[in-house]
């Protein structure tokens, strides 16, 4: 083949097959894929991958035949990995027998897969969830390490919060980069493709809600890199913990619905800390976010319910994962809202999805645990958005606060507010 | 009427198709999940939020777009429709093409037998002047034909 970008000799003698044909197509993924970005050179990578691909869904045959060539040439990535969030959890998400029916055709390759991935080189079988950086889970970057990870909300977090650099990589290429540990330089990975070409200015009354904030940078600036004015009023300049959790879910829904893979926080996420507005490019647009612009974005959400005032089936919160903070804050806040409607317990049946290692701390502090379980709410480490796939759970009524949820399945999308209203009272009428 | 764009090349390659056109960027796996999840014989789009491609049939066509948008697993999707035969024949990029977008064409080439023929940069005027329908010829040095 031929190209542009520097190779070292050993990176050219794998090309041409010096480490077998499986690493010669690895390599001659990666060598095309920096070529369309004229990248100069590959680089190595400084941390653990987190892949996006959890899920054994049968017809992604191709998939599987690519994990078979690499388990068969004996190919693991350089260090363990973590993965997006296993699809299925009988046991705190329930279906019926034709959904479960549906699920075993859907996801019958789910243990051949996660086989696949072990042999590929996958941390534990607590590994999966789309929130790795999680301090129960471990796979946590430092500033400035290059990564080879996909998954888009992960993506934008280690871009953005940690100030890790990774580009928004596609699954099975970010396996590639771990195996190789090596990725094509460009974009993300350079100090000019982390510039902002958008100002974002916040200029709403009161703190903005995290997802419906996100989605409308996300349908402005698509994939470009915005600096947002104006969000430290709200959620102060020190990236603490709530911090965090307000940037995770902001993040998710920038990159869901549109593309991005870094935002900067004026005051707050450390880049825009450390270099301020010389963070912003010459002739950057500007976006201004008022009260009535949010209103007008979420408004602009279709109903796809086949009837749009059924009573919900079903309601998820914590897409991407949440933390626990916000299991803590969540159960604190169901906890009102059932005082205030004088109900013991809730009425829609509601899951929370967190990781498998923050699931395990939080059911540590068993005055919470009791508390969430005891409201009857659920907890689970599964994907929402797996789940959703299944075409008959897509017909049930679903309520969610993920914007996320909301572009890929046929999930209604409400505030906290709104949505714990209606998980507490079980119908979405005020 | 025929009207030429010239592009760069991705994945080269020649082929003629009808235009199918998404003036926004393409969420990949809202548009192909529900089709390829239902083991349908074509990929009809399936994003409530691009009323362009909603409905539209996708497979086999030269599909006109700006980007692609949305999730990271996009790039295995378009690999996996490339595989089972449900790709279009050609994805023609206004703008430069995207990571997700570049990585699903790369992994369809390399690990398939399947190719999709990508072409890129062939500006905003391109993506204002094809319409549905149109007759698109794509040649191997990124000349893009279109017909009405």
């Amino acid at each position: 083949m031929e190209y542009k970008m520097f190779l070292t000799d050993e990176e050219k003698a794998i090309l041409n097959g010096a480490k077998g044909e499986v690493m010669a197509k690895v390599m001659k993924s990666l060598v095309m894929y920096g070529e369309v970005f004229n990248a100069k050179k590959m680089v190595k990578i400084s941390a653990p991958a987190h892949f996006v691909t959890s899920f054994g869904i049968s017809i992604m045959k191709a998939v599987f035949d690519i994990m078979d060539e690499i388990n068969n040439a004996g190919i693991t990535t350089i260090d363990k990995f973590t993965v997006d969030p296993r699809p299925l959890d009988y046991e705190n998400v329930k279906c019926n027998p034709l959904e479960k029916l549906v699920f075993g055709i859907m996801y019958g390759k789910q243990e051949d897969y996660e086989e696949q991935l072990r042999k590929a080189g996958l941390k534990d079988s607590n590994a999966f969830s789309c929130t790795c950086y999680m301090k129960e889970v471990g796979n946590i970057p430092k500033k400035g390490d290059i990564l080879s990870w996909a998954e888009s909300s992960a993506v934008v977090y280690a871009n953005s919060v940690i100030g890790a650099r990774c580009n928004r990589n596609s699954a099975l290429i970010e396996m590639f980069g771990a195996i190789l540990g090596k990725v094509p330089e460009f974009d993300l990975l350079t100090n000019e493709g982390r510039l902002a070409t958008w100002i974002i200015e916040v200029r709403t009354s009161k703190k903005p809600e995290a997802q419906v904030l996100g989605s409308a940078i996300g349908m402005k600036v698509m994939s470009e890199v915005p600096y947002i004015k104006g969000l430290d009023k709200f959620i102060g300049k020190e990236l603490n913990e709530q911090a965090k959790d307000y940037l995770k879910d902001m993040g998710a829904a920038t990159a869901s619905n549109g593309a991005v893979g870094l935002y900067h926080v004026e005051n707050l996420t450390p880049e825009a800390v450390e270099q301020k507005e010389e963070l912003i490019r010459e002739k950057a647009k500007v976006y201004v976010i008022d009260d009535t612009e949010l209103e007008k974005v979420k408004k602009s959400y279709p109903v796809i319910w086949k009837k749009p005032d059924a009573k919900p089936s079903r309601c998820f919160i914590g897409c991407p994962h949440l933390s626990y903070n916000q299991l803590i804050e969540w159960t604190d806040r169901i906890g009102k809202e059932l005082e205030k409607q004088g109900r013991k317990k809730v009425s829609l049946e509601t899951v929370f999805t967190s990781a498998p290692d923050v699931v395990e701390n939080f059911k540590k502090n068993k005055e919470y645990y009791d508390r969430l379980t005891g409201y009857g709410i659920k907890i689970s480490s599964i994907c929402p958005l797996m789940y959703m796939n299944n075409p008959i759970c897509a017909k049930r009524a679903v309520v969610t606060n993920s914007n996320k949820l909301r572009t890929y399945t046929t999930a209604r999308y409400y505030t906290d507010e709104e949505i714990t209203s209606i998980a507490v009272r079980g119908d979405i009428s005020r | 009427m025929k009207r030429e764009f010239k592009g760069r090349t991705v994945v080269a390659g020649s082929v003629q198709a009808s235009a199918v056109v998404s003036n926004n960027g393409m969420n990949t796996l809202a548009t192909f999940q529900k089709s390829i999840l239902a083991r349908k014989k074509t990929v009809v789009g399936s994003d409530q939020n691009n009323a362009d491609l909603f409905k539209k049939e996708i497979t086999g066509k030269a599909l006109c777009l700006p980007r692609t948008i949305g999730s990271t697993t996009g790039g295995m999707v378009l690999q996996s429709a490339a595989a089972l035969g449900l790709a279009p024949k050609a994805m023609l990029f206004s703008e430069s093409i995207d990571s997700i977008g570049a990585a699903g064409v790369i992994l369809a080439d390399v690990w398939t037998v399947n190719r999709i023929v990508t072409v890129d940069c062939l500006g905003q005027e391109f993506l204002d002047y094809v319409k549905d329908g149109m007759t698109i010829t794509v040649k191997e040095d990124g000349t893009v034909l279109v017909e009405q």
